[in-house]
This record gives C-alpha cells, structure tokens and sequence, in this order.
C-alpha cells in the first residue's frame, strides 16, 4: 500500500502577537511546528504501515526551511519525503496551493490513500485537502475520528455536528483527520539519528513538466486579501468590588438577578 | 434576468434544515437587497416538499433536488449536482454554512468551478471598490481577521461560520420551487454511507445554543477545579466550557472548547474563569450578552472584553456564586 501524507509547516499561534502600531503579525521568533492536525495525519499514516505494511511519502510545500518538517515526519515512521519549494509558488491560495500538490502526487502515481490534516492553524480553512481530491478527480472523507482498512476498502468515522458517520471507501482516496482520530507519537532516538541522514527529495516547478503556469502563486489564485486588520475589541467594564471572595460573588448576584 | 444570491440549504442526520442555514438566508437577504440581485435557496434531499416549502416562503426562488439518491449528504453526487446547477443559472454569490458537511461539499464545488472560496467567514460585505462580496474572516487562530475578495471569478463562494448571523424575522417572499432533476449518467459513489452513530451523551455539547456557559481555562488549574464550574453550570441550567489551555492540558473534552473553528457562543451570561483572554477565545464569546469575568490577574486581557470583572480566586468565587444563586433560585420559587 502506498500512503501519502500532505503536511503544512506553520508559526505556532499561540505565541504569535500583533504589533499594536502596525496592526500587523510580529513574525520574528514565533517557533514554526508541524500542524497539529498534520501530527495525526502522520500517526494515521504509520499505524496503517504498520499493521496492513506499505511506503508512506510525506510532502509539503514551503520555503526550504520546511524540511524540518519533513525531517520530523520521517523520524515518526515516514520512509520518504519531498519538499515543493519555489518562488513560484508564493502567494498561492487553497485553490493554487492544492494544484500544485495535485501536480505532485501525480509525479509521485500510484498512491491508495493520502492524509491531511483536518485543516491548519495558521489559514484554519480546511479547504486543500478536498481540493486537492478534486484536481486530481478521486474521492475525499472528511473530519475522520475513526479508521479501519478491510481489504480493498476503507471504513472511516466522520465526525459531524450532532452525530458521527461511518461510511465505507473504495481507494484511493483523500482523507482529512480530526485530532480524536489517535495521538501523535514521540519519534524513537534511532529513527530521528536515521531521519537526519535522509536526503529530502526537493521539488521545484521545473520538476512538473505539464504544470499550468497560470494556476500558481499569486497570479493563480482566485481570492486575494484585500485588508488585514486586527480584532480589536475593548468595553467598558465594572469591577465588582467587596471585602471577600464571598461577598464579590453576592454583589454580582443581585447584578444578574433579573435574568438567571 | 436578475443574477443571483444562493444558500445552499443544509439538511441535518434528521432532515431538520440547519440552524446555519436559516441564519444565512437573513444574511443573503441584506446582501441581495444591497446588491439588487434575488435571494434562491438551494436545497438536495429525499421527500423534501415541506422543508422546500418552508425556506419558499423567504426566498424568492427555491431550486430543490429530490430524488432517493440524495437522502444523505455524499460529496460526489452532491458536488455533481450543485455545479451542473452552477453552470445552468450562473448566480454570482453562494453562501455555505461552515458545518462539516458544508466545509466538505464548498471547496470541490469551488474547485470544480475554478473558482475562489473563502473558509469559515464571520462577517460579510460588499468592497465598495469592486462591488464584490468582501468576505471577512479570522486568520492565525482569530489573532488577526481578514477581508479577502474574488475578484475576477464567479461564483464568489464563502463558508460562514454558524451562529454569527442572527436569525431574523424576514419578509415573506413565497417564491416559487422549481423542482430540478438529476440524470442518471453520474459516475458511481466512491463513498457509500453506512450509517449515522448518536453521539455518546457526554460529547454531546451545544455551546452555541446554551443559555448559560461557565467557562474555564488554565487558572482552573485541573479536572476538580472543572467540578466546581459544572456545579455552577448546572444550577444555572447551562453548559460548562472550556479554553484551549485547560483542553491541552487534558482537564476536559475538547467537544467543550469555545473558541475553536467554527464554534461561536452567545449566551445570557458568559462566565470566564481563569481564563486569560487569548484573542481566539474572546472573538468567539463577544455575542454574549453579558460576559462576567473571575481573574486573579488584574492585567488579563480577558477584562477588555467582559461587562463585569471579578478580581479573585475563581476556586472562591464560582462555589459562592453557586450557593447564591441557589438561594435566589429557592426564594423565586417560594414567592
């Protein structure tokens, strides 16, 4: 079996601030890290591998620093990785983006199942996964908290808003997991030792002899972001003082008291 | 010929039309008003007449699938049938309730189109500039929004997070229905729906529904410190919560996080207990009416966004609120 895993390298957001002048992102020193859901999507990959046997590949596109990324994703089981990488390809949207891991997975052929994450912690659209099915015409599952290969077929459980669905898929096909699905391991020292002598398959848009030029980047994306601005929301407010604890929570009583 | 609005209109597990679904014909609506173009509802399912019937009344037009086929949500059928539709009447905007299903069926459908879409939009417009639907949405985890345009590609498509857009009362429209067929030359499903599981009970939250959410983040400081807030909770007759933090940490379910994809709350009273006020948490409780706010830090950034600010220990302060609110209850009660 041959599985794939699509990962996004991306600043982690809980550390991110906005400068408060510019109303833009403060970038510098904000640690990057594999996409939290990506890590499932890893561990998905390599418990498959290791029940059921197979290749997994694990791809990203990014700037060259990504294959750190990838580096981390071989030491937790992966036995090939590529980076997609070039100027070219800055800017993309989830349309141009998912294009060119479209082009990509095509180079690679013969794949049964791809992984991503549910979607990511920086853009949070959730939205290159099922594109990605789409480009290259097969089919998706969605929101995944639950996996069960049986022979040819796959049996997945989608976690919907008021109910789960299990539903049953011929390969290939794309799934997206949610973090229920299972829990990322800690990679073993030896694999890591391994993982760093690895060479990373580096791929650029030279390497896509059919890629449609006008489908990349900036120039081939659909949407564009015509302002960013910062959430600022600040209110008025009353402390609600007292002697104790106890007595602060009796005056804030008789202030809700008419709607509880 | 007026060009067009549309909502697709989402069927639940259950085939009650969703919640989401309602809230964005009132946004469709204003849009279409702005815009002079006609509000139509799209809607795919199996022995639909009431449910098309009903969103009839508030557009003017409904485009309705049923056929057995399409009984349950599939993303082969339903992205083959939505872009057929696409490519016959041509409308220009198409909104979509960022559920599970409706964030599976939009990108193939904007993908297929070769068109843009933009994810999980908390706020809607029209770019002066352009005459184009500004979408507006949060990146980087809500820390900063964004508007984000599709200038030269049609439809515009956007995912809109539930819960954003109230309900409101519309005018009566009583369109008509037009009943489309689908044609039996699809490809086969790939995907076959088995079955639907309930949920167990206990993952079963309905924050965005609750009257009450007594929230806790790392100041709770570990599963117990959780008891007290559902204690609480339960006296009010609502729901606890939770931050990232305290879900990280492992205290509760992530089915309780507030704050995350998706998931906005607009309760009565919020109740934010120890929780810091990361952006991603406070854009998605501003709905409530009234947010109280228990902190021991007097500088968190939680306190700009509550109406009331309690500095204390909230390990204090939460069981004295439970018992007095009790008592007010039981004096209500015995008058």
């Amino acid at each position: 079996m041959k599985i794939v895993v699509c990962i996004k390298q991306v600043p982690d957001t809980t550390e991110i601030r906005i400068d408060p002048v510019t109303n833009t992102l403060i970038r510098a020193g904000v640690p990057s890290i594999i996409n939290p859901a990506d890590m499932n999507a890893i561990e998905a990959a390599v418990q498959l591998k290791e029940k059921h046997g197979g290749h997994i590949t694990v791809v990203t596109m990014g700037p060259p620093q990504a294959a750190k990324a990838l580096r981390y994703a071989l030491s937790m089981g992966a036995d090939e990785a590529i980076l997609v990488s070039d100027r070219t390809f800055g800017g993309s949207d989830t349309y141009a983006t998912s294009y060119i891991l479209s082009q990509t997975l095509k180079k690679i052929g013969n794949f049964d199942l791809i992984f991503c994450g549910k979607q990511a912690i920086d853009g949070d659209t959730g939205q290159v996964g099922p594109e990605l099915a789409e480009h290259m015409g097969i089919s998706q599952v969605t929101f995944v908290s639950g996996l069960e290969m049986s022979g040819e077929k796959i049996s997945a459980v989608r976690s919907l808003e008021d109910v789960s669905e299990t539903v049953e898929a011929s390969l290939p096909v794309v799934i997206t997991v949610m973090d229920e699905l299972n829990t990322p391991r800690y990679p073993e020292i030896s694999r890591m030792v391994k993982a760093y002598a690895t060479e990373i398959t580096v791929w650029g848009v030279d390497a896509f002899e059919a890629i449609d030029k006008t489908k990349i980047g900036l120039k081939g994306s659909p949407t564009s972001v015509k302002k960013t601005f910062a959430h600022a929301i600040e209110k008025e407010n009353m402390e609600i003082t007292g002697e104790s604890d106890e007595a602060k929570a009796a005056v804030m009583v008789q202030y809700l008291k008419t709607i509880l | 010929m007026k060009s067009e609005v549309w909502v697709y209109t989402e069927l639940g597990y259950d085939k009650s039309i969703k919640k989401v679904s309602r809230e964005l014909l009132s946004a469709a609506a204003r849009l279409a008003e702005k815009t002079e173009e006609e509000l139509v509802a799209v809607i795919f399912g199996y022995e639909i007449e009431k449910e098309s019937s009903e969103i009839a009344r508030y557009a003017d037009k409904v485009i309705m699938i049923d056929d057995r086929r399409f009984n349950y949500y599939g993303t082969e059928r339903y992205t083959d049938a939505f872009t057929k539709l696409i490519r016959k009447y041509k409308p220009s905007t198409i909104l979509i309730g960022a559920t599970a299903n409706g964030r599976d069926l939009a990108p193939r459908v904007a993908c297929r189109m070769g068109t843009g879409l933009t994810a999980d939009c908390t706020g809607l417009d029209i770019d002066e500039e352009s005459g184009k639907v500004a979408w507006i949405r949060p990146a980087f985890g809500g820390k900063l929004m964004a508007t984000i345009l599709c200038p030269d590609r049609y439809p515009q498509i956007g995912t809109i997070r539930p819960g954003v857009f109230e309900k409101t009362e519309l005018p009566e429209k009583n369109g008509k229905i037009i009943h489309e067929t689908f044609d039996d030359t699809a490809p086969e499903v790939r995907v076959v729906h088995l079955d639907f599981q309930e949920k167990k009970l206990e993952n079963i939250v309905n924050l965005s529904e609750a009257e009450f959410i007594v929230s806790g983040g790392r100041g709770v400081g570990g599963k117990e410190g959780f008891e007290k807030l559902k204690e609480l909770a339960d006296v009010l007759g609502g729901s606890i919560g939770a931050s990232r933090a305290a879900v990280d940490s492992g205290w509760i379910g992530h089915e309780y996080q507030v704050g995350q994809t998706g998931q906005s709350v607009k309760p009565k009273v919020y109740f934010a207990c120890g929780i810091s006020g990361a952006v991603q948490h406070t854009v998605a409780i501003t709905k409530s009416d009234i947010i109280v706010a228990i902190n021991q830090d007097k500088n968190a950034d939680v306190f700009k966004v509550a109406d009331y600010k309690i500095i204390g220990d909230l390990h204090t302060v939460i069981p004295a609120l439970t018992k007095e609110i009790k008592q007010l209850k039981l004096k209500k009660e015995n008058q």
